[in-house]
């Protein structure tokens, strides 16, 4: 995969993964053309195209499309698959996920992003050790962030004595 | 200073903007609190700070002064930090930027950590954005990590090593000890990542190709407990364990049994099993078939299975999800080369798909129909095909024209049939045709010796209907100009001859000339069919040299000389009038500059001439004389037209 976006009806960008260096410039027009393609096309069309040497492939989940570029080589049917593993790894994360999560929590959407897919592979094809993988995370991070809490004011403490 | 504003906030804030104006009014000010608190090292809220920029970044705003920041947060010790800085560090710093290289350090220091999430965000980052240069520097420590017994680290870093190959091809050596036992993991995901790199390996070097042949029975193995194995919830799928690990098994096996009859023989039954036995009724079992498909047409399969493979792709074509049916014309397209008949028995399907809804679909279908288009079914397929161009969308119209040209030059079965496909690829979709087609036709036109009568009427007859394509129109007018003469004469023996005078084509061709829809091109092939039948249609002038009426007969041959001996004086005679001074109607009369061939025109009592001009006997509208009538039109008409002409 050489990119995965997410992007509103309108076409303003909710997720951009790049999995090869792509100039800046580049990317934004990447991201014009594919809003453009995929948001001109019929209702009932297929969901895959041809763009430059890459196969796109897109599937909407209510108001968001999630787009990707793929190889030549690479099997369109089962990139249908992953873009819906993605929906239903966020669905199970957020509780019924729709786009307002995703862009008031677009981190947490990366981080599951990079849970799931590596270089633009697949990593992990269980949802739930995917799943509690995340909870770790999150996890360690309040934990972390209860620490440094703990520390600040505990040095907080300490000038005010000292 | 008071605390930076919280993510959410800046969120809710910048949805409120009713304009882009004030949008990046708000963004502005952020920014610039932004870049005062970066300024004051600001530890704390450094995380917040930058997690807020890189929202802005994705609206679109620059945000290259951050690059510095993530830099700072992958050096912090909490997690938190951590995970926002990698995360800024694969939005913003590509390899392209001079910072990039400043993480190598804390990558190697991560890639080390006692903590398992934050040794995976330094393989994440590493194996999605890493350059040439870092992976050199950390492929040793992805080794290692490729060795552990965590399953977690193992499969990300089996990944990373995936993309460290791909920077740095050499370094494909050192991970080969590490693969050893990759394939005896009971944990799916180290699997799925092993494969895939065991993948990469084995497409980039024959020789690790060669090396791992010998795996091909433990692939095989994996794969069919996948399928016989009862229902697990952990990977299933719509009733299928493990569809992604499945997929990429038979991709792996495609590559090592591309040209091995060992491994294609060792792969046969399982490959027979999965395309039997997978479930089709949803998408993610079509996914398997789709790939099962792909190797069994890849690898040195029995001629059985690769039916089995294409009657699979024919029950695609009739599938009611479009997706599957524009991959099986896809799988097609690539397999009718090799398996040109079995393709060709889903012919009618294919031809069928033509008529379909969806503009992927209509495009595989075209391309995969002139693949099959052959001697045999040249005519029925022409008609589908012909259909097509007609009631297509604009966009395919050119490839179809080329490609119906090109189909019919191969295999036409006659040269009436040729003949009579151009003339219906020109007049339904002659504006798409592509400009190199038009000297092609005309050549083919000319080698097709006995059809000339038949193609001159045909094109002019379309020509009487439409003007507006250009590529009919100067084929038509090529033709009329070299064969102008056939079509006066009625000699088609094709079909029925139509009857047509001199003088109705050469209005037909100065119409050309004059219209707004001839591009210059065009006009400048009207003018020379013009001046072609200046001399084929001399003979017109002959056939009133034995008219009774002798003033007709004296002038048509007279003219006629003047065409044939004293062709020399053509422009002189034709030049422009001088103007002339009113006379009376009955005055002298003025005389053609001639060199004395002809005599001065009496004045002719049988066709009262045009009140102001005495010189109109020159032009009266008779029709003995047409073509001086048709060159007295173009002295009115167009000055610079004649001259040119006559410079020629």
């Amino acid at each position: 995969m050489h990119f995965l976006l997410l992007f509103s009806r309108q076409g303003k960008l909710r997720l951009q993964k790049w999995f090869t260096p792509v100039p800046e410039r580049e990317k934004k027009k990447i991201v014009r053309d594919m809003t453009t393609m995929v948001l001109g096309r019929k209702p009932r069309s297929c969901n895959f195209l041809h763009w430059k040497d890459l196969k796109i492939v897109y599937k909407k989940y209510a108001s968001l499309y999630f787009c990707c570029g793929l190889d030549a080589e690479e099997n369109e049917l089962l990139a249908l698959e992953v873009l819906h593993r993605y929906v239903e790894l966020l669905d199970k994360y957020f509780g019924n996920v729709c786009e307002l999560d995703i862009i008031f929590n677009f981190e947490k959407a990366y981080f599951i992003l990079d849970e799931f897919l590596l270089g633009g592979e697949v990593q992990e094809t269980s949802k739930q050790v995917l799943s509690r993988s995340i909870e770790a995370s999150d996890m360690l991070q309040e934990v972390c962030f209860g620490r440094s809490c703990l520390l600040s004011v505990l040095s907080i403490i300490f000038s005010v004595v000292l | 200073m008071p605390a930076p504003i919280r993510l959410r906030e800046l969120i809710r804030t910048i949805r409120t903007a009713r304009t882009q104006a004030e949008e990046r009014e708000m963004i502005q000010k952020e920014c610039a609190a932004i870049r005062s608190s970066f300024r004051e090292e600001d530890n704390t809220y450094r995380c917040r700070n930058v997690a807020k920029l890189l929202y802005m970044h994705m609206l679109g705003y620059p945000a290259h002064f951050g690059q510095l920041e993530c830099l700072k947060l992958i050096a912090s010790q909490k997690f938190t930090d951590k995970r926002i800085g990698y995360l800024g560090a694969m939005l913003l710093l590509d390899e392209r930027q001079d910072v990039h290289l400043l993480m190598t350090n804390c990558i190697k220091n991560d890639l080390n950590h006692s903590t398992q999430y934050v040794q995976g965000l330094a393989l994440c980052t590493l194996g999605c954005m890493g350059s040439s240069e870092m992976c050199r520097d950390l492929a040793g420590e992805v080794e290692k990590l490729l060795k552990t017994s965590n399953s977690y680290l193992r499969k990300k870093a089996a990944l990373c090593a995936v993309h460290v190959i791909r920077k740095v091809p050499e370094l494909m050596e050192m991970f080969l000890p590490a693969t050893k036992n990759l394939l005896s993991e009971k944990n799916h995901g180290v699997l799925h990542t092993s494969v895939v790199l065991l993948t990469e390996m084995c497409e980039r070097s024959p020789d690790m190709l060669l090396h791992f042949r010998k795996l091909v029975p433990q692939l095989v193995r994996i794969l069919k407990n996948l399928i016989m194995s009862g229902y697990s919830p952990e990977h299933d799928v719509s009733g299928i364990s493990d569809p992604f690990l499945q997929v990429r098994i038979l991709r792996l096996l495609r590559i090592l049994g591309r040209s091995d009859d060992d491994s294609s023989e060792a792969m046969n039954d399982i490959l027979a099993q999965v395309a039997t036995n997978t479930e089709t009724s949803k998408n993610v079992g079509n996914a398997i078939l789709y790939e099962t498909v792909l190797t069994i047409m890849d690898i040195k399969s029995e001629s059985g299975l690769r039916v089995l493979a294409i009657n699979i792709l024919g029950r695609f074509l009739l599938n009611n999800d479009k997706n599957i049916r524009y991959v099986a014309l896809t799988s097609l397209l690539k397999t009718v080369q090799t398996d040109h008949n079995a393709v060709q028995r889903h012919r009618s399907t294919i031809v069928d798909c033509l008529k379909d809804l969806d503009v992927s679909i209509k495009r595989r279908a075209m391309e995969l129909s002139f693949a099959l288009v052959n001697g045999n079914n040249i005519r029925g397929m022409m008609k589908e095909l012909l259909y097509f161009l007609d009631s297509c969308d604009p966009e395919f119209k050119a490839d179809c024209a080329s490609g119906v040209f090109l189909a019919a030059e191969k295999y036409a079965p006659s040269k009436r049939w040729h003949i009579d496909t151009i003339m219906r690829v020109l007049t339904t979709a002659g504006s798409y045709v592509r400009d190199d087609s038009v000297p092609n036709l005309i050549q083919l036109i000319t080698n097709s010796v006995e059809m000339h009568a038949y193609t001159v009427q045909r094109l002019y007859k379309a020509l009487l209907d439409d003007i507006s394509q250009q590529p009919l129109v100067q084929v038509s007018s090529w033709c009329i100009g070299e064969y102008g003469d056939l079509l006066v004469s009625g000699q088609c023996e094709e079909e029925e001859p139509i009857q047509v005078t001199e003088d109705e084509v050469l209005d037909v061709l100065e119409g050309l000339l004059v219209s707004n829809l001839s591009t210059p091109v065009t006009r400048g092939y009207s003018l020379t069919a013009i001046m072609k039948l200046s001399t084929r249609f001399s003979s017109v002038v002959s056939i009133y040299g034995s008219s009774i009426d002798v003033e007709l007969q004296q002038r048509a041959v007279e003219y006629n000389a003047l065409f044939k001996k004293y062709d020399h004086m053509r422009p002189a005679l034709l030049e422009r009038m001088p103007i002339m001074e009113k006379t009376a109607s009955n005055g002298p009369t003025e005389i053609v500059q001639t060199n004395g061939e002809t005599e001065p025109s009496v004045p002719d009592t049988k066709h009262p001439p045009l009140v102001t001009q005495p010189a109109n006997q020159v032009t009266a509208r008779s029709h003995d004389i047409s073509v001086f009538t048709i060159d007295g039109s173009f002295f009115v008409t167009d000055d610079v037209l004649l001259n040119q002409w006559f410079n020629i």
